[in-house]
C-alpha cells in the first residue's frame, strides 16, 4: 500500500512541475499556480489595497480635512479635526469609479452631500462599526484570504471583520447584516463573490457615499501576477443609483515574510467617544481651544 | 487582446486543464488510498485530515464534575437530554401578550435583577445533550486532574481576583449602593464592565482558547489551508488564524486570543497558544496563559477537541479537558455586538441616574434635619 502511495505522490508532483512550467510561459495572460485542491488559482495570502478609495471613491482633489467648515477664503478644517492639521487632510485621487462619478438618483445624491457635511457624526468607521462590502476591501489595513480545497473565507484586520462566504447558495439571507451574505463561485481564474443581505447602515467611504439594503455587490478577484489581484466590484441598488456601476483597483500582496493579521479591536478605542460622557467622573470631552 | 493571443491563451488554458485534471486524478487516488490506509475520515487534497466545516459545540456537560462519578449512566444521559429539551420547549412557549408587568425590582426568582424579564429560551442555545466519547458519557469536560475539577488557584490569582472585584459583587437592587464604598464602583465607566458587555469578546471563553461551550452561539467554522487554519467563533466574530509550522510572534505583540501556531502530529492538529493580553477569554487566567489544543477527527461527523491549560500565575498545576464538536448543517452568522450595543450606554446612564437620585435623597434628608 505504501509503495502505491509513493508512486502516486510522485505522479502528482510530476504533474505540478509541468503545470508551473505552463504558467511561466504565458505571455500576458497570467496563469496563477493552483491553490489547495489543485483546481482554482491560489489566492491565499495577506492582501491590501494601496489607494485613496476609503477617503473618496470618486475622482477628487486634495482637501484640507475630512471634515470641513466655511472659512473666509474657502473651506477649512472644522473644529473637531483642525488640531490634527495635515494628518486629517484628504489625499487626491483619480478615483476608482469607472466613468468617474457614482450614478446617484437626485434624492440619494442630496443624502450623500448631507452625509459629507456631517461626516464626523455619521461615518460608521469613526465608531468602529463593521465596514461592510466593498469598503472592507480598501480599508487601510490588510486582510487574509483563506482558501481551502472547497471553502473560502476572508478575515480583515480592521475591526476583526469576517464574512459569511458560502460555496453553495443557501437562498436569500435570513436577515441583513453588516458584512452581508456572500456566495462564492469561480469564472475561469476569477473568484466571484455575490454579496446580498447588506444592511443600509454601512458607508462606501469617508466622503458620505452610501447605499440602501437593496444593494447587491458582485466582487471579482483575479490574479494578475504572483503578488497582485485585480479587484472589481459591481454595485447595483435601484433605490440609490440609476444604474449599476463599478469600482476597480489592484490589490497587493503584503510582501513582508512575517506578514500576518494582527489585532485591531477598535471597539475599545471608541468607548471614550461613544460612552465617555456617561462616566462617573467624565474626562474633559473636547480639546479646549486656546483663548 | 487580439484573437491570436486569445486563442493562444485558450489553448494554454486547455493544456493547463489537462495537466490539472491529471493532478486531480492522482490526488483523488492518493486520498482514496490513504483513507483505506488510515481509516474513514475526510482528508484534504494534501492528505491531511480535513477539519473544515461548521460545528455546534453546545453541550450540557459542565466544565467541572459536580458529584463523584466519572461517567453518567445511559439512563441518566437520556433523562438529562429529555429534561433539557423540555426546559427549552417550555421556555419557548408563547407568552400571554396581555400579562402583567413584573413587580418593580423583580419577582425575586432567578434571573437578572430578580427576574424583571430578560432572555427566555428563544434567545439561548445551551445544547440538549451530554457529549459521548467511546460510547461513554463523561460527567465533566475536565479529565485531568482525574477528579474532573480544575486544580486550586494560586494565592497570587486569589489576590488578583480580590483586587479586580473589590466592591463590585452585588446584585443590582435599584440603588446606588456603591456610593457607600471607597474606591471604584461597578458602573464607573466602560472599562470596568466585563469584556462581553463591551463587545470585546464573547462570554464563557467561547473563543478561548480554550474554547468552551456556553449559553448560546456555540457555532464554529473551520477553514483549512496547508499553511493556515482559521477557527471562527460566532460570538463575537472572533477568528483565530493558526499559522502552521511557524514560530510565535514576538512576545510584546499581545493578542486578545493569544498567538497561535500549529502542526500535525499524525492525524491530530496541535495548536500552541501564548502571548495573551492581560485579560484572556478564560476566566481567572492571566497573560501568562499557555494553551495547547488538539483537534482530532474521530469520525465523518465530529472532532474531538482536547486542551491543556497552563498558567502558573493562576492554577497550581496544568489541567486538561476534552469534549466533542459535532459537525452541523447550520451556518455561522454575523454576531454584530458593538454595532447594536445600546446596553453599555444604558448601564452607565442608569448608574448616573441612581447616583443623582441618591444624592438628591441625601440632600433632602440633611435639609430636613
Amino acid at each position: 500500500m505504501h509503495r502505491i502511495i509513493i508512486v502516486l505522490l510522485a505522479a502528482a508532483l510530476a504533474s505540478c512541475e509541468v503545470r508551473v512550467g505552463t504558467g511561466a510561459e504565458s505571455d500576458g495572460a497570467y496563469v496563477a499556480p493552483r491553490g489547495p485542491g489543485g483546481v482554482n488559482p491560489d489566492l491565499n495570502g495577506v492582501w491590501q489595497a494601496l489607494n485613496e478609495a476609503n477617503y473618496d471613491l470618486e475622482r477628487h482633489m486634495a482637501r484640507p480635512s475630512m471634515s470641513l467648515r466655511d472659512g473666509p477664503y474657502g473651506p477649512l478644517p472644522d473644529l473637531a479635526t483642525v488640531r490634527l492639521g495635515a494628518v486629517a487632510s484628504v489625499p487626491p485621487s483619480l478615483g476608482v469609479v469607472e466613468g468617474g462619478t457614482i450614478p446617484y438618483t437626485p434624492e440619494a445624491l442630496a443624502i450623500r452631500d448631507e452625509n459629507r457635511k456631517h461626516w464626523i457624526e455619521r461615518d460608521p468607521e469613526i465608531k468602529c462599526f463593521l465596514p461592510g462590502i466593498p469598503r472592507a476591501t480598501y480599508m487601510p489595513q490588510p486582510f487574509r484570504i483563506l482558501q481551502g480545497d472547497k471553502e473560502i473565507e476572508i478575515v480583515y484586520q480592521w475591526a476583526g471583520a469576517v464574512r459569511n462566504i458560502y460555496s453553495e447558495d443557501p437562498g436569500p439571507a435570513p436577515v441583513d447584516s453588516w458584512m452581508g451574505q456572500s456566495v462564492a463561485s469561480w469564472e475561469d481564474d476569477t473568484l466571484v463573490l455575490t454579496v446580498t443581505g447588506l444592511i443600509e447602515q454601512t458607508w462606501l467611504d469617508r466622503a458620505g457615499n452610501h447605499h440602501s439594503n437593496q444593494m447587491t455587490v458582485v466582487e471579482r478577484y483575479t490574479p494578475t501576477g504572483p503578488n497582485h489581484l485585480r479587484y472589481e466590484a459591481t454595485i447595483e441598488d435601484p433605490e440609490t443609483f440609476t444604474r449599476p456601476w463599478k469600482i476597480s483597483m489592484p490589490l497587493y500582496r503584503r510582501m513582508e515574510p512575517n506578514a500576518m493579521i494582527l489585532d485591531f479591536k477598535c471597539v475599545a478605542f471608541v468607548e471614550e467617544l461613544m460612552y465617555g460622557q456617561w462616566r462617573r467622573n467624565p474626562l474633559p470631552r473636547w480639546p479646549e481651544t486656546d483663548e | 487582446m487580439d484573437s491570436t493571443r486569445t486563442e493562444r491563451a485558450k489553448s494554454q488554458r486547455a493544456m493547463h486543464w489537462v495537466v490539472v485534471a491529471f493532478g486531480i486524478a492522482a490526488a483523488v487516488l492518493i486520498v482514496v488510498a490513504t483513507r483505506m490506509a488510515w481509516g474513514e475520515i475526510p482528508r484534504t487534497a494534501d492528505g491531511k485530515p480535513d477539519l473544515s466545516g461548521y460545528y455546534d459545540t453546545a453541550t450540557i456537560t459542565p466544565l467541572e464534575r459536580r458529584g463523584d462519578d466519572e461517567f453518567l449512566t445511559e439512563e441518566r444521559a437520556e433523562f438529562n437530554a429529555n429534561r433539557a429539551a423540555q426546559g427549552l420547549a417550555e421556555g419557548s412557549a408563547d407568552q400571554d401578550p396581555n400579562r402583567e408587568a413584573p413587580p418593580v425590582g423583580g419577582d425575586g426568582s432567578r434571573g437578572a435583577a430578580g427576574n424583571v424579564g430578560g432572555y427566555d429560551s428563544f434567545w439561548v442555545d445551551p445544547g440538549e445533550k451530554n457529549f459521548q466519547i467511546d460510547g461513554k458519557y463523561r460527567t465533566s469536560i475536565v479529565i485531568d486532574p482525574p477528579n474532573g475539577r480544575r486544580p486550586p488557584i494560586t494565592d497570587e490569582a486569589r489576590q488578583r481576583m480580590a483586587n479586580m472585584y473589590r466592591g463590585m459583587r452585588r446584585q443590582n437592587d435599584g440603588t446606588a449602593w456603591w456610593l457607600e464604598n471607597d474606591g471604584p464602583g461597578p458602573y464607573d465607566g466602560p472599562e470596568i464592565r466585563p469584556l462581553p458587555d463591551r463587545c470585546l469578546l464573547g462570554f464563557g471563553s467561547t473563543a478561548g482558547p480554550p474554547m468552551l461551550p456556553t449559553l448560546y452561539n456555540n457555532h464554529k467554522r473551520i477553514v483549512q489551508t496547508p499553511d493556515h487554519i482559521m477557527i471562527l467563533t460566532e460570538m463575537v466574530h472572533d477568528a483565530r488564524i493558526v499559522r502552521m509550522n511557524s514560530e510565535h510572534a514576538p512576545d510584546d505583540v499581545r493578542r486578545w486570543l493569544g498567538d497561535s501556531i500549529g502542526w500535525w502530529e499524525g492525524d491530530t492538529l496541535v495548536v500552541d497558544t501564548i502571548h495573551f493580553n492581560d485579560t484572556p477569554s478564560m476566566r481567572q487566567a492571566s497573560r501568562n496563559l499557555h494553551v495547547v489544543e488538539r483537534f482530532t477527527r474521530i469520525d465523518e461527523n465530529s472532532l474531538l477537541y482536547n486542551f491543556t491549560v497552563e498558567d502558573p500565575s493562576t492554577w497550581e498545576a496544568p489541567w486538561t479537558g476534552e469534549y466533542v464538536w459535532p459537525q452541523t448543517d447550520e451556518a455561522v452568522y454575523e454576531y454584530a455586538c458593538h454595532e447594536g450595543n445600546y446596553s453599555m450606554g444604558n448601564i452607565l446612564r442608569g448608574a448616573r441616574r441612581l447616583e443623582r437620585d441618591a444624592m438628591a435623597a441625601q440632600a433632602e434628608t440633611s435639609g430636613d434635619e
